[in-house]
């Protein structure tokens, strides 16, 4: 194959690879680390779209590989739980295209609200998993994946790392394969799942995922580190092996890149020829625990490395079972709410008015830092709105009245709707009010595109979704403000909103700077492009 | 040739990451075995910014381990400390001070001018190369401007 060397990250070498396998479709929700994914693969001139969320995104992913088309869908660990309730059952329905689902962890959550280890979705979901170390197993196990799910019929799992995701390695990448459309043809008894049809496919599922632990003992993937011959192994998964082949030299290293299910006689026999057996997994013991269930005889982890990510010296230490506690760096400058961003005002008001206030996962969460501390609650995205229904509904009157909801505008296409329909159906006693910080973008993940800025993935123009009108038509009494040309008298403002107790949404309307320098440069190089 | 290992970091919005990028272009273009690490998602926020470059042969870990750290390349003087920890005695650390920010033509390019003074010390790359890296990262309108920035920091390396 014609191949050129490029330097990576993971994310775009994902993307590299979906052009290759020439899918029809790439499909998600902005999150760290996932985020370049379908960004690179939009402009390699791959189809990409961003969804209103993971559970969307994932139904669309979905439907075309169903349909026969071939899709991945893209999202942050987070976003997994989102996008479970069709996981749970595709494992069922299986595809007849491919459908590969790209998982971002993050291990010491550099920018995450939890470090949750989502390759217990795999477990749990009955779905094939494969975990690449670097960039170009990213590339390799994206074509694999596109390859197995349209072989075994099923939804497959690349687990990625934030180190895998945003680390640059060198990749052999191919051409590229433009789409090829699918014929659809009707499947009832595998796609509907109604009890009686869902019976047979859940036995289904659990002879599929026999027949894959065969294939990954005879042909999977799985790459060998360190000295030939040497005494001493090592079981090591995704990135941890690299650190792994640095930390123990004198080691053999296996990392067997489909982790779920584990190839389990071909690791027997690695362990049967080698001593010792350390596993070396970030997160949580799930390999060290079914190997150690299987009955081999390998060794796991100290509790303390089961938080933050591993690195060479970690993995050191592991090896050695040495829990002292690893030096910490000075700390360095906490990110900040950027100077001129127009959420300062609205944090400073509600600083000002003592509110109780329900946040959300953005930028905006940089609230509850100093030196407006206005932020008391921030859970998942879209809690900002349900949660503080929850509060006012228990506490005394006085609390009650001064609970706000903060929640931006790519957050509410996300998982504000549902919330708002609840306020004005579960209507709390002395009403409920919800700002809405909308700066027209995702800024929080690099300025990406939703619903509400009328721009699609690639920018160009769409309908735009406007959240006045939807919360109007839900019920809801809206004010649309200014916060700068408000500022002194926004306090009042919105004093004035919660003693209406009714049920109001505040829509702070003011552009992130850095998405408006974007959007300016981007007209700028299509009005040059037209003069060309 | 020993694996070097460079650290780079600042404050975000300085091209902590551009600085990377071009450092690890540079050493791929030349042919030797690289990796870059760093960290995404707060870094637009204004806080510290910190990221790996490592090449030479067979790299494994992107992550620089502790106390290995050839280079320290610092676009704020106040990240000295956070960083602290990937040093030893042999450290070099490139301090933001050995370039005199008003001889650029932007203050902005304090990254570039930083990486034409590392470049002095990385002798196993050419300058070819390293312009070629500068090209590839930068839009046309900004490459005169970042060139002679490059040079400023060559110049401002006379060890």
């Amino acid at each position: 194959m014609d191949c050129t060397r490029k330097l990576l990250n993971g994310d775009e070498a994902i993307a590299y690879a979906a052009r290759n396998a020439g899918l029809n479709l790439g499909i998600g929700y902005p999150g760290t680390p996932s985020t370049e994914i379908l960004e690179t693969f939009s402009s390699l001139g791959g189809y990409a779209q961003w969804a209103p969320n993971e559970k969307v995104a994932a139904e669309v992913a979905i439907g075309a590989a169903l349909a026969g088309g071939k899709a991945i869908v893209t999202m942050k660990h987070v976003g997994m739980n989102v996008a479970a309730d069709p996981f749970f059952t595709a494992a069922y329905t299986g595809v007849k295209g491919s459908l590969v689902i790209c998982a971002a962890d993050d291990p010491g959550m550099a920018s995450s609200q939890n470090e949750q280890d989502s390759r217990r979705y795999a477990v749990a979901a009955g779905l094939p998993m494969l975990e690449p170390a670097d960039s170009q197993q990213c590339y390799d196990y994206l074509l694999l994946a596109v390859e197995l799910s349209n072989k075994f019929g099923t939804p497959v799992i690349l687990r990625l790392t934030t180190r895998v995701c945003h680390s640059k390695t060198i990749v052999k990448v191919g051409p590229f394969n433009e789409p090829k459309t699918p014929s659809y043809t009707k499947d009832a008894k595998s796609h509907v799942m109604v009890p009686a049809f869902a019976r047979l496919a859940h036995v289904r599922l659990r002879k599929r995922l026999k027949d894959l632990e065969e294939w990954n003992c005879q042909n999977g993937p799985c790459t060998f580190l360190g000295p030939e011959g040497a005494k001493s192994g090592v079981i090591a998964t995704g990135i941890s092996a690299m650190h792994a082949a640095e930390a123990l030299p004198e080691a053999r290293i296996m990392q067997p890149g489909m982790t779920y299910p584990l190839p389990l006689a071909k690791i027997k026999e690695f362990v049967n020829a080698h001593e010792g057996n350390l596993v070396v997994e970030e997160g949580d013991p799930i390999v060290v625990e079914t190997l150690l269930a299987n009955g081999l005889k390998v060794r796991g982890k100290k509790e303390a490395f089961r938080f933050g990510e591993l690195n060479v010296a970690r993995v050191k230490k592991l090896a050695a079972d040495d829990i002292t506690p690893d030096p910490a760096p000075a700390p360095g400058k906490p990110p900040q709410l950027c100077p001129g961003c127009p959420h300062r005002l609205t944090f400073q008001a509600l600083h000002d008015l003592g509110c109780t206030v329900c946040g959300d996962i953005g930028c905006y969460t940089l609230g509850v830092l100093p030196p407006y501390e206005a932020m008391d609650t921030c859970v998942c995205m879209g809690a900002s709105i349900s949660a503080a229904l929850g509060m006012r509904e228990v506490l005394p009157a006085e609390q009650a009245k001064r609970i706000v909801s903060v929640i931006g505008d790519s957050t509410f296409m996300h998982s504000g709707l549902t919330g708002l329909v609840d306020m004005v159906y579960n209507r709390p006693p002395h009403g409920h009010v919800v700002i809405l910080l909308d700066n027209s973008t995702t800024a929080m993940t690099g300025l990406q595109e939703h619903p509400g800025t009328g721009r699609r993935l690639d920018h160009t123009e769409t309908v735009r979704v406007d959240p006045a009108a939807v919360a109007r038509a839900i019920g809801v009494r809206v004010e649309e403000v200014d916060p700068l040309a408000m500022k002194d008298t926004l306090k009042d403002f919105i004093q004035e909103q919660l003693d209406k107790e009714d049920v109001c949404m505040i829509i702070m309307k003011r552009s992130c700077l850095l998405a408006l320098k974007h959007l300016k440069d981007r007209e700028k190089a299509q009005a040059e492009e037209k003069k060309n | 040739m020993k694996n070097i290992n460079i650290v780079f970091a600042g404050l975000g919005g300085q091209g902590v990451l551009r600085a990377s990028d071009i450092t690890a272009e540079a050493a791929f273009l030349t042919g030797f075995d690289v990796k870059k690490a760093e960290v995404h998602g707060m870094s637009q926020r204004g806080g510290s910014v910190s990221s790996d470059v490592r090449f030479g042969e067979g790299i494994k870990s992107p992550m620089i381990p502790a106390g290995t750290a050839d280079y320290l390349v610092l676009l704020d003087a106040s990240q000295k400390e956070p960083n602290a920890l990937y040093c030893s005695e042999s450290t070099v650390i490139i301090d933001p001070g050995v370039i005199k920010i008003e001889t650029l033509p932007n203050p902005k390019g304090l990254n570039v001018a930083l990486l034409g003074y590392l470049s002095k010390m990385l002798s196993m790359i050419s300058e070819e190369n390293w312009q070629k890296a500068l090209e590839n990262n930068f839009p046309e309108k900004l490459r005169e401007s970042n060139t002679i920035a490059f040079n400023i920091g060559r110049e401002a390396n006379n060890n």
